[in-house]
C-alpha cells in the first residue's frame, strides 16, 4: 500500500517549466534494443540556458537518451521538441544540437583549428567569418597555442578542450556531453569541471551533460535528471535531490543514507525500537535517514523535534573531519556520520531530528 | 522514411552497385560449373542435356590425377618449408634488431607485390646458373620462396597479438628460452600457424605463373591444365575447375574460421562497447 | 628480455634464405641484362645493348604503353568496383558484412587459372555470352571484338584484381572509429560530405595499396593475354616470355625483368612513403 509522500509536490513544482522558457521537450521517448527496453517512456524538459545532467548507473539508458537527442538512435516511440522543432524527424546534421563525445572523435587528419572550423565549413558558413569564430572557441578553451597541431600529439584533457570547442563554434542551441570528462585523471577532472560550469555560465548555452558521476552532478548541475533502468525517477536541483529523496533507489544512489521499515499508527512512525512522530496516513511507509542526521544525543542540544535512542558502537572509522559510526540499535542497523572525536565505546546515545526521516517509495510504485 | 546517420538506412543505389559487383565476381564461376554439366560442350546458350560424362571422363584420366599428386606433394612441401622460414622471418621481424632489418623486411614481402614472373625468370636462371635440372624440386623451392611472404605476413599478425607477458612469466617461472618457444609461443600461435598452412596449401595447389618457368617433366595440376588448354578446350576441364572451386571454397571458409577465432577477443570488445 | 644467441639463431636462416633464393636471383638478372646473345649462346660480354635496343625499339615501345594503358584501366575499374562494394560493407551492411567479406575472398583465392578459363569459355566467338545474346536475339552473329582483344585482357584482370583491391581497401574503412562519423553527421556534415570530408581521406592508405597491387600485377601479367588476349594484346611479361623461350635473348629478357623489378620497387618505395603520409 502506497502513501503519498511529501516530496511529491515539492518534486512537481520542480519538474513544471512554464511552457515559454522549455528548449527541449522529451514526450515519451521509448526505445528498444533487441528485445530489450532501454527506454520506457521517458518525458523531461530542458530549459533554456539550464545546466541539466543525466546521470545513472551503466545501463540507466542515460547515454541513449542523449544520442536520441543527438540523432544518432531513433526513438521506437515519443517525440522530442526543440524551439517548437520536431526534432526526432531530422537527420543529426540538422538539429541545431551539438555533441562533445566521450572519446573526442577528433578527426585525426586534420588540424585542431580545421578541427574546429569543420561544422562552419559544412555548413557553409562565410569562409571570412571562420578563422575568427575559430580562434574565439580556441581561446574559449585556453588551446589557442595548438591551432596547427594534429590531435594524435594532443594529451587527453588537450583533446577534450578541443572536442568541446569544435562543438560550441557552431553557437548551437543545446550542448550534449556524453561523459567528456571520464577519461581524464581526478586532478583534471576537477580543474575541467570547474571550467565548463564557468563556460556555461558565461555563454549561456543549454547543456546536457550525461555522467554515472555522482559527485559530479551535484557540483555541476542546475538541475540532475536520475535515471534507473530506463526510468525516471527523480528530476530535481541538487539540493532538492540530496534533502527529499523521492525514493528508496534515489536516496541510496546520491549520497548514502539509512532506509527504515516503519509502521504507522495514529502519527508514529515505529521501527524497531525507533519511533518518532509523522503526519502520514496508518500503514507500512520506507523512510530516508542520512547518517549525517543522526548525532550523539549529548551534543544535540539545539537540535529540533529531537528522537533519541540508544545504540552499540559496532565500528568506528576515521575519515578525517569525520568519523563514520556503525551501529547496532536493538538490531537493527545504522550508519552514522559525526564530527571527529576519540574513540566510542559500547552503547551510547543517539539522535536525530524527526523531520529528517524522509518518507520515500520503492521506484516501482507511483509517486 | 526517418533518417538516421548509420546502419539502419540502407541506401538501395549502393546495395544495388553491391550487388551488381558481386554478381560480376560470381557470374564466370558460375557458368563454369553450370557447362561442366553440359553434353554439347563449353560454349553456346542456353547449355542443354545435363549430364556427367565430363566428370567420369575426369575421373578415369590418370594425367590429371598423377598431376595432382604431384601438386600436393609440392603443396606440402611448400607449406612446411614456407611455415618454418616464415614463422623465423616474423619471429625476426618482430624481435630482433640488425642493421639491414627493413631492406630483409622489404624483401621478404617483396614477392607477394612482384609480378610472378619475375620471381620465376630469376629462380630460372638461379637454377639453371647452380647446374640444377627442373623438376618438381625447383618447383618447390620456387614455391616456398614466393610463399614465405604469406606465411611471414600471417605469423607477424600473430605475434603481435600474443601477450608478451605469457613469455615473460615463463623465463621468470625457470624456463629457458628455448622451451619458452615450445611450450608457450608455439602453443598462441597455433591458429596462426594454421591459417597459414592452409592459405600457402592453397596457393601452392593453384600457382601457375612460377610454375611455368620451373617446372621440369611432371606437371602440376594447374600445369596440367595450362598444357591442355594451349591444345584445346573441354568440358573437361569446366570439370577439374569446378573441382577445384569446390575444395577451396572449402579451405577458404576453413581459413576464415580460423582466422577470426584469432582476433575473436578484440571483435568481442568492440560489440561490448555501451 | 631475447638473448643475442635468440636472436641470431631467429634471424639468421631467413636471411640466408632470402640471400640466396631472392638477391642471388635478383643478381643473376642483373648481370645477365648486361650480357649478349650471339649465335644461340650467352656470351658474357659486358655491355648495355639490351637496355637501348629496349627504348628504340618501337615494337617494344608500343607494348610498354598498352601494358601501362591496361594496367591503369585495370586499377581504375578494380577501384570502381572495389572501393563502393567495400564502402557498402563496412558501413551499411551490419551483420552480413562477415558473411559478404568470406563472399568477396573466395572468389581472390580460388585458381586464376581457373578463373581465366571462364572468361574464355564466355567471351568467344561460340562462347557462352556470345550465344546468350543470339539466344535472346539481341546480336545475330557472333561479336568478334569480345575475345581476343585487349578489352578481353581488361575484363579478366578487373574480375581478378576487383578482390585485391578490396582488402585492404575495407580493412582501412573498417579502421576508421565510427564515432568521426557520428561527430561529421553532428557537426552538420551529409553522408555524402562526410564521405568527401572524413571517410575518404581516411581510407587514402588502403586505397593506395589496394592500387598499386592492381597496377604491378596487372603490368606484369603474361597468361591474361595468352587465355583471353589474342596477338593484339600483348604485354610486355609476354615479350620477355618470349624471350625466355622461342625467341632465346634471355639478355634481353633479363633487362625487360630488371626495369619491371625496378618500376615494381621505386612504386613500393613511393606509396609506403605516401601511406605514411596519410596515416593517422
Amino acid at each position: 500500500m502506497t502513501l503519498p509522500t511529501s516530496s511529491a509536490s515539492a518534486n512537481a513544482a520542480e519538474e513544471t517549466i512554464s511552457a515559454g522558457t522549455a528548449l527541449l521537450e522529451v514526450r515519451e521517448v521509448a526505445k528498444q534494443f533487441f528485445g530489450h527496453q532501454v527506454l520506457k517512456n521517458i518525458s523531461l524538459q530542458v530549459a533554456a540556458g539550464e545546466f541539466l545532467t543525466l546521470l545513472g548507473e551503466s545501463g540507466s539508458g542515460k547515454t541513449t537518451l542523449l544520442r536520441i537527442i543527438a540523432g544518432f538512435e531513433q526513438p521506437t516511440s515519443g517525440q522530442v521538441w526543440m524551439s517548437g522543432i520536431r526534432l526526432d524527424v531530422l537527420p543529426p546534421y540538422q538539429r541545431r544540437v551539438n555533441t562533445v563525445f566521450q572519446s573526442y572523435a577528433l578527426f585525426p587528419h586534420l588540424s585542431v583549428k580545421e578541427n574546429v572550423a569543420y561544422g562552419l565549413r559544412v555548413t557553409k558558413v562565410a569562409e571570412s567569418e571562420i578563422p575568427a569564430r575559430v580562434a574565439d572557441a580556441l581561446r574559449m578553451v585556453k588551446m589557442e597555442e595548438f591551432a596547427d597541431r594534429r590531435p594524435g600529439k594532443l594529451s587527453g584533457g588537450q583533446q577534450q578542450r578541443v572536442a568541446l570547442a569544435r562543438a560550441l563554434v557552431n553557437r548551437p542551441k543545446l550542448l550534449l556531453l556524453d561523459e567528456p570528462l571520464s577519461a581524464l585523471d581526478a586532478n583534471l577532472r576537477k580543474q575541467m569541471q570547474g571550467e565548463l560550469k564557468s563556460l556555461q555560465r558565461d555563454l549561456g548555452i543549454t547543456f546536457l551533460f550525461v555522467t554515472h558521476d555522482q559527485d559530479e552532478a551535484m557540483a555541476l548541475s542546475d538541475r540532475i535528471a536520475l535515471l534507473k533502468d530506463g526510468a525516471l525517477e527523480q528530476i530535481a536541483s541538487p539540493r532538492e535531490i540530496y534533502e527529499r529523496p523521492a525514493t528508496v533507489y534515489t536516496a541510496q544512489f546520491i549520497g548514502q543514507t539509512n532506509i527504515l521499515h516503519a509502521e504507522i499508527r495514529n502519527g508514529v512512525a515505529t521501527s524497531g525500537s525507533l519511533c518518532w512522530p509523522v503526519a502520514l496516513r496508518n500503514g507500512h511507509a520506507l523512510f530516508s535517514l542520512r547518517p549525517e542526521a543522526i548525532r550523539l544525543a549529548a551534543e544535540s542540544a539545539t537540535m529540533p523535534n529531537p528522537v533519541t535512542f540508544h545504540a552499540r558502537v559496532i565500528q568506528q572509522i576515521f575519515s578525517g573531519a569525520s568519523e563514520q559510526l556503525e551501529l547496532d540499535c536493538d538490531g537493527l542497523r545504522l550508519r552514522a556520520m559525526i564530527y571527529s572525536r576519540s574513540p566510542l565505546s559500547g552503547e551510547q546515545e543517539f539522535a536525530f531530528s524527526s523531520a529528517d526521516a524522509i518518507p520515500v517509495r520503492n521506484s516501482k510504485e507511483p509517486g | 522514411m526517418r533518417a538516421t546517420s548509420l546502419g539502419t538506412n540502407r541506401p538501395t543505389f549502393l546495395s544495388v552497385y553491391a550487388l551488381v559487383v558481386f554478381a560480376f565476381l560470381y557470374l564466370p564461376i558460375a557458368v563454369l560449373i553450370l557447362y561442366s554439366f553440359n553434353r554439347s560442350g563449353v560454349g553456346g546458350f542456353p547449355p542443354k542435356h545435363f549430364t556427367l560424362s565430363w566428370y567420369s571422363q575426369l575421373f578415369a584420366d590418370t594425367a590429371i590425377w598423377d598431376s595432382v599428386l604431384n601438386s600436393l606433394l609440392v603443396a606440402v612441401g611448400a607449406v612446411v618449408l614456407s611455415l618454418t622460414f616464415g614463422l623465423l622471418a616474423a619471429l625476426a621481424l618482430d624481435r630482433a634488431t640488425f642493421p639491414g632489418k627493413s631492406v630483409f623486411r622489404r624483401l621478404v614481402l617483396l614477392p607477394l607485390i612482384l609480378p610472378g614472373i619475375i620471381t620465376g625468370l630469376s629462380l630460372l636462371m638461379f637454377a639453371v646458373f647452380a647446374g640444377v635440372q627442373l623438376s618438381l624440386l625447383t618447383v618447390f623451392l620456387g614455391h616456398g620462396t614466393a610463399l614465405i611472404s604469406v606465411a611471414t605476413t600471417e605469423l607477424f599478425a600473430g605475434l603481435q597479438k600474443m601477450d608478451r607477458a605469457q613469455e615473460e612469466a615463463s623465463l621468470d617461472l625457470g624456463a629457458t628460452p628455448w622451451q619458452t618457444f615450445w611450450r608457450i609461443t608455439l602453443p598462441n600461435l597455433r591458429l596462426s600457424l594454421i591459417a597459414a598452412g592452409l592459405l600457402i596449401f592453397t596457393l601452392s595447389m593453384d600457382e601457375i605463373v612460377v610454375t611455368i618457368f620451373l617446372i621440369g617433366r611432371d606437371n602440376t595440376l594447374p600445369q596440367e591444365i595450362w598444357s591442355r588448354l594451349r591444345i584445346g578446350i573441354t568440358p573437361e576441364i569446366n570439370a577439374i575447375s569446378t573441382l577445384i572451386f569446390a575444395v577451396s571454397v572449402i579451405l577458404i571458409l576453413v581459413w576464415y574460421r580460423i582466422r577470426t577465432r584469432t582476433i575473436g577477443k578484440q571483435a568481442q570488445e568492440l560489440l561490448e562497447r555501451p | 628480455m631475447y638473448s643475442r644467441a635468440y636472436k641470431f639463431v631467429v634471424s639468421l636462416p631467413p636471411l640466408l634464405w632470402v640471400a640466396i633464393f631472392l638477391l642471388v636471383p635478383y643478381a643473376l638478372m642483373l648481370a645477365h641484362s648486361f650480357w649478349l646473345v650471339r649465335e644461340g649462346v650467352i656470351i658474357h660480354h659486358w655491355n648495355l645493348q639490351n637496355y637501348s635496343k629496349l627504348f628504340h625499339n618501337p615494337v617494344y615501345v608500343e607494348v610498354l604503353f598498352r601494358s601501362v594503358r591496361i594496367a591503369v584501366t585495370v586499377t581504375f575499374l578494380s577501384l570502381l568496383l572495389g572501393y563502393p562494394l567495400a564502402y557498402y560493407m563496412s558501413f551499411h551492411a551490419g551483420p552480413r558484412k562477415d558473411i559478404l567479406y568470406q563472399l568477396v575472398i573466395i572468389p581472390l583465392w580460388v585458381s586464376y587459372l581457373v578463373r581465366g578459363y571462364a572468361w574464355k569459355t564466355i567471351l568467344g566467338s561460340e562462347g557462352v555470352l556470345n550465344g546468350f545474346l543470339q539466344y535472346l536475339h539481341i546480336t545475330k552473329e557472333p561479336v568478334s571484338f569480345l575475345l581476343y582483344s585487349p578489352f578481353a585482357v581488361v575484363l579478366m584482370l578487373t574480375h581478378i584484381y576487383t578482390p585485391f583491391v578490396f582488402l585492404p581497401l575495407y580493412a582501412s574503412l573498417e579502421h576508421i572509429p565510427r564515432n568521426l562519423v557520428e561527430a561529421s553527421h553532428d557537426l552538420g556534415a551529409s553522408p555524402c560530405t562526410t564521405f568527401l570530408r572524413v571517410i575518404l581521406p581516411l581510407s587514402l592508405p588502403g586505397l593506395l595499396a589496394g592500387a598499386t597491387f592492381a597496377f604491378v600485377l596487372s603490368l606484369g601479367d603474361f597468361l591474361a593475354p595468352i587465355l583471353v588476349g589474342g596477338p593484339s594484346s600483348i604485354m610486355i611479361a609476354n615479350i620477355v616470355q618470349s624471350l625466355f623461350g622461342t625467341a632465346y635473348d634471355w639478355p634481353l629478357g633479363a633487362a625487360i625483368s630488371v626495369c619491371i623489378l625496378l618500376l615494381t620497387v621505386t612504386l613500393l618505395y613511393l606509396t609506403e612513403r605516401l601511406e605514411k603520409r596519410w596515416s593517422f
